[in-house]
């Protein structure tokens, strides 16, 4: 659990980040948006005090984040950097062992870590292990910086737009991967973005900022159905909302009793790409199968269109 | 098939015919000091030995002419060379008069000319063979031991560059050594002041611009001013610190010269360091302070290995700055080959200058080969990239 | 206050140094504690006025013509027709540069004799580097899309290099011909060793007899003059710079 209460940041007179107040429940994903210059990075490397707050305490697990020097803080908390920030003078495994290094683990616990995460993210070891950063690609490179972030196996993870460089598949690739890490490990993430898509589809909570000032922190389906300003509201985009509530169900909380023709549609694929298929092939219904291949039913462009409308 | 004709090789055939047919090859001298008599390459050298050479620099100047394969050009230039060397040398036994003791004879601008030729052919020939570091260190040391065994075998014996130094080789090799440990002694000052200094510069601003112009102002003065001018304070260290006169501190001399040198030496470190921290990537030092590095793992880890390569650029810009510079000491009194290039100028014995100077280029130039090799050996690894 | 402050000093050394090289005899008591047994406090073999001319007048020819030379051969060598040449010179600069001013003064001696032109030949190949390489930089690292650009417009390559390349490159340039001059007015004090005119003449006086005076002031212009030349020069540079666009550093 991380609880941010009134966190100030001020550089001379200008305020960045202004009174902020949250609490990040653990083993969940915070997704923190807002326009460039919003503040976001301040607020992220106040966690781990990479920047020192003017005012307000920040407590991890209960505990305030200044009981301890900062550099012993920093390495029980795993930190990925906007654009990768890999050592450019040090292997990929040298990278991925950074902090276990400075934790002085043993040689062979280090070996078997990095070894683990290159596995986890489709790294072969051998192949990749001692090259050199410049000499893998954009989504290789921002693999290897998730992976050293996760290295010594923190309890927290804060993400500062990790995948903002990457090309939208690689992207999508990304952040499943983290989705499926997430889950495995209960790490508590924190992560920036500017991509309202990102948030929604990552967070399970999501805080938007302004010009340093935290203007809404709520649930996704909140956001999009009761956003708190004309600003969030900009952010969200009018014209996407309908799409991006879909986003959030899956198909097998959408469907009807009945049958329909045609190729079926995974019962967990999301509500927005089945409406989407629908359009498409302009058919009125497609049918939806679950896990073991099993017909469940199917789901209809009117029922969709009902879901996409404003909650109550 | 049509001839092709190389553009250099163009340059290099021009400059090899006009030296080995219109300029003198050896100038014969009665004695050290008279004007010299021009000899051309077929009077300098016994009948058939003068034909053979003007057949391999013919040949030679052919084949740099010609579009021609880079091995045939690489040996071309070898062989020129190697025949350039050693005849140089049977040219100045042969022009010698038997039982003579104070002609001289030294290579003239033919010689020079064909040297400059050859070896401009070899270097594009290197050049266009991209060798590795190491080969590159391996061709010096090649060439090196080439002409260390030219040297020992006597060939050259005759040359007046060499019956100059048969008459100083005592103060050759004492000179010698205290240009090296000038240049060297007062860069390893340099570096060990230097490059803290250029990590304080780095991590104060406030102190930055401020050193960096004092450093700036201290490289405009003039050589032999600096020297000059810190003859007075070395004196008066000298005389009222107990002890420093026994470490042989002396206002003039060699003190003087090596703090000159020194205070030379400190931009180039402190400025590459500056400039070499500076071009840590943000984000690498980023990352090093949020994997929760120390500041003292994040210099050794981080920024000093990345700032390595360009540091090592500015200690051979000083090495090599050095080297030259030491030559200046000898007007102080501070020794070095610099004695015998201001002694040959006063007694207008070119013959003395050059054994003063061309063993200052030779240094110069493996001390810029060596360290490039190594800057090169350093940075591909570390190569930083530009995103 | 602060930004004012660098102007004024500097106008305060050229008004010193005018003031000492036209009026030295103004300044000796200052420098008669430097000098011992009754010498002359004021170099007095000659004019430090001539000789600061002098001086001034070799670096300028140097120059000059290191400039020209060196700015041909980097632009001959980014053509097309010398491309061949490109990797040689840039060895050869690397070379060329392993060879201290000392030896080069001395060895132009015996071709060319005592004076002035040793010292000329000297300056000119040892300015001749740093031009040469910053001209090649220039040159070789315009931005491509402008480059691009500029054949995209239809120019030819004469229009290419007159209106683009030369422009965009000259701050380079000018950040060679900047660093050739300092080493030049530093150098051009050697030359005094080979009997050349400039401010050497009075250092080398005063190492001979022992005269602390003689080579503090001679010393002391050349600095001037260096620090004079360098700032004028960098402000120089600045401005084209913003011209061209560039962000100075
Ligand atoms: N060290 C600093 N000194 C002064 N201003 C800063 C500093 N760091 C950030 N800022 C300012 O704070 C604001 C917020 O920055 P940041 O947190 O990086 O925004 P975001 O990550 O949302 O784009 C920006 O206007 C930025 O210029
Ligand atoms: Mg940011």
């Amino acid at each position: 659990m991380i609880e941010i209460e009134g966190i100030t940041k001020r550089y001379d007179e200008t305020t960045v980040v202004d009174d902020v107040s949250m609490v990040i429940e653990p083993r969940t994903i915070a997704v923190i948006v807002g326009t460039s210059g919003s503040g976001k990075t301040t607020l992220l490397r106040m966690i781990n005090r990479l920047v020192e707050p003017t005012a307000g305490i920040i407590k991890l697990d209960g505990k305030d984040n200044r009981s301890l020097p900062g550099y012993e803080l920093r390495r029980s908390i795993g930190y990925a950097i906007q654009g990768h920030g890999l050592f450019p003078h040090r292997t990929v495994a040298q990278n991925i062992a950074t902090v276990p290094v400075l934790l002085g683990w043993d040689k062979a616990r280090i070996k078997a870590r990095v070894d683990e995460l290159m596995t986890l993210y489709q790294l072969d070891p051998e192949a990749y292990g001692p090259r050199y950063p410049h000499e893998l690609s954009g989504g290789q490179q921002q693999r290897v910086g998730v992976a050293r972030a996760l290295a010594a196996e923190p309890n927290v993870l804060l993400m500062d737009e990790p995948f903002g460089a990457l090309d939208p598949i690689i992207r999508n690739k990304a952040q499943e991967d983290l989705l499926a890490i997430q889950k495995r490990f209960g790490t508590t993430i924190i992560l920036v973005t500017h991509d309202m898509e990102e948030a929604v589809h990552m967070g399970d909570k999501i805080a938007v900022m302004d010009a340093g000032k935290l203007v809404q922190y709520a649930k996704p389906a909140e956001i999009l159905a009761k956003p708190a300003s004309a600003f969030v509201e900009t952010l969200v985009g009018a014209s996407e909302k309908p799409f991006r509530l879909l986003s959030l169900g899956r198909v097998s909380d959408a469907v009807e009793k009945g049958t329909a023709e045609g190729e079926a549609i995974p019962g967990d694929a999301s509500q927005r790409d089945a409406l989407a298929e629908l359009l498409w092939s302009g058919r009125p219904a497609l049918p939806v199968k679950g896990e073991d291949g099993k017909p469940l039913g199917r789901v209809t462009v009117d029922g969709l269109v009902k879901r996409a409308a404003r909650p109550a | 098939m049509t001839i092709r004709f190389d553009k250099l090789g163009v340059v290099i055939a021009a400059i090899a015919a006009y030296a080995a047919l219109v300029a003198p090859f050896a100038t014969f001298r009665a004695n050290r000091i008279v004007p010299g008599e021009a000899r051309s390459v077929l009077e300098a050298l016994p009948t058939a030995v003068g034909p053979l050479l003007l057949a391999i620099v013919i040949v030679g100047a052919l084949i740099a002419l010609l579009k021609t394969p880079l091995v045939l050009r690489l040996a071309a230039s070898v062989v020129a060379l190697i025949a350039l060397a050693i005849l140089i040398g049977i040219a100045g036994s042969f022009l010698t008069p038997a039982g003579n003791t104070f002609a001289r004879i030294s290579p003239a601008s033919g010689f020079w000319l064909l040297i400059f030729a050859f070896t401009l052919l070899l270097a594009d020939v290197l050049t266009r063979l991209n060798l590795s570091p190491w080969a590159r260190v391996g061709v010096l040391v090649v060439a090196a031991l080439a002409i260390g065994l030219l040297l020992i075998s006597g060939q050259w014996n005759s040359l007046s560059i060499l019956k100059e130094y048969a008459n100083r080789a005592d103060s050759f090799w004492a000179e010698g050594s205290k240009h090296v440990t000038l240049a060297l002694g007062s860069l390893a000052a340099a570096v060990i002041v230097g490059l803290p200094l250029g990590i304080l510069c780095h991590r104060v601003e406030k102190l930055r611009a401020g050193v960096l112009n004092v450093l700036n102002i201290i490289q405009t003065i003039p050589s032999i001013a600096l020297f000059g001018l810190l003859i007075a304070p070395l004196g008066w260290v000298a005389a009222h610190v107990p002890g420093a006169a026994a470490l042989g501190i002396r206002g003039i001399g060699t003190a003087p010269a090596f703090v000159a040198l020194f205070l030379y030496s400190l931009l180039p470190v402190v400025a590459n360091t500056v400039v070499g921290l500076a071009g840590v990537p943000r984000a690498a030092n980023d990352a090093a302070r949020g994997m929760g590095m120390t500041d003292r793992q994040r210099l050794f880890g981080v920024e000093f290995p990345l700032a390595f390569p360009v540091i090592l650029t500015g200690i051979r810009i000083v090495l090599v700055q050095n080297i030259g510079l030491a030559t200046i000491a000898a007007l102080i009194g501070g020794g070095g080959f610099g004695v015998f290039v201001f002694q040959g100028v006063g007694q207008t014995a070119m013959d003395l200058v050059l054994l003063g100077a061309v063993p200052t280029v030779a240094l110069a130039f493996a001390a810029a080969i060596i360290l490039d090799a190594v800057i090169e050996m350093t940075a591909t690894k570390r190569r930083v990239e530009t995103a | 206050m602060k930004a004012w402050l660098p102007s004024l000093l500097r106008l305060l050394l050229v008004v010193l140094l005018v003031a000492f090289v036209t009026n030295p005899g103004w300044f000796q008591p200052l420098l008669k504690p430097l000098t011992e047994n009754g010498a002359p406090a004021i170099y007095n073999q000659g004019s430090l006025l001539t000789l600061t001319f002098l001086h001034l007048r070799t670096v300028l020819i140097a120059t000059v013509a290191a400039t020209i030379v060196a700015v041909a051969l980097a632009i001959l060598v980014t053509r097309p027709a010398g491309a061949e040449f490109l990797p040689l010179s840039r060895s050869l600069v690397n070379i060329g540069q392993t060879f201290p001013p000392v030896a080069v003064l001395a060895l132009a001696v015996p071709a060319v004799g005592f004076g002035e032109k040793p010292t000329l030949i000297a300056l000119f190949l040892y300015g001749l580097l740093p031009i040469f390489e910053n001209a090649l930089t220039g040159l070789t690292t315009l931005p491509a899309n402008v480059m691009e650009a500029a054949r995209g417009a239809g120019m030819t390559g004469w229009q290419r290099l007159t209106k683009v390349e030369l422009p965009l490159s000259a701050p380079i340039i000018l950040g060679g011909i900047r660093l050739s001059v300092v080493i030049s007015l530093a150098t051009a004090t050697i030359g005094s060793t080979v009997a050349a005119k400039t401010l050497g003449e009075v250092i080398i006086a005063g190492l001979l007899s022992n005269n602390l005076a003689f080579v503090l002031q001679g010393g002391l212009i050349v600095a001037a003059l260096a620090v004079l030349i360098y700032d004028g020069l960098s402000a120089i540079e600045r401005y084209t710079a913003r011209r061209m666009g560039q962000e100075t550093a």
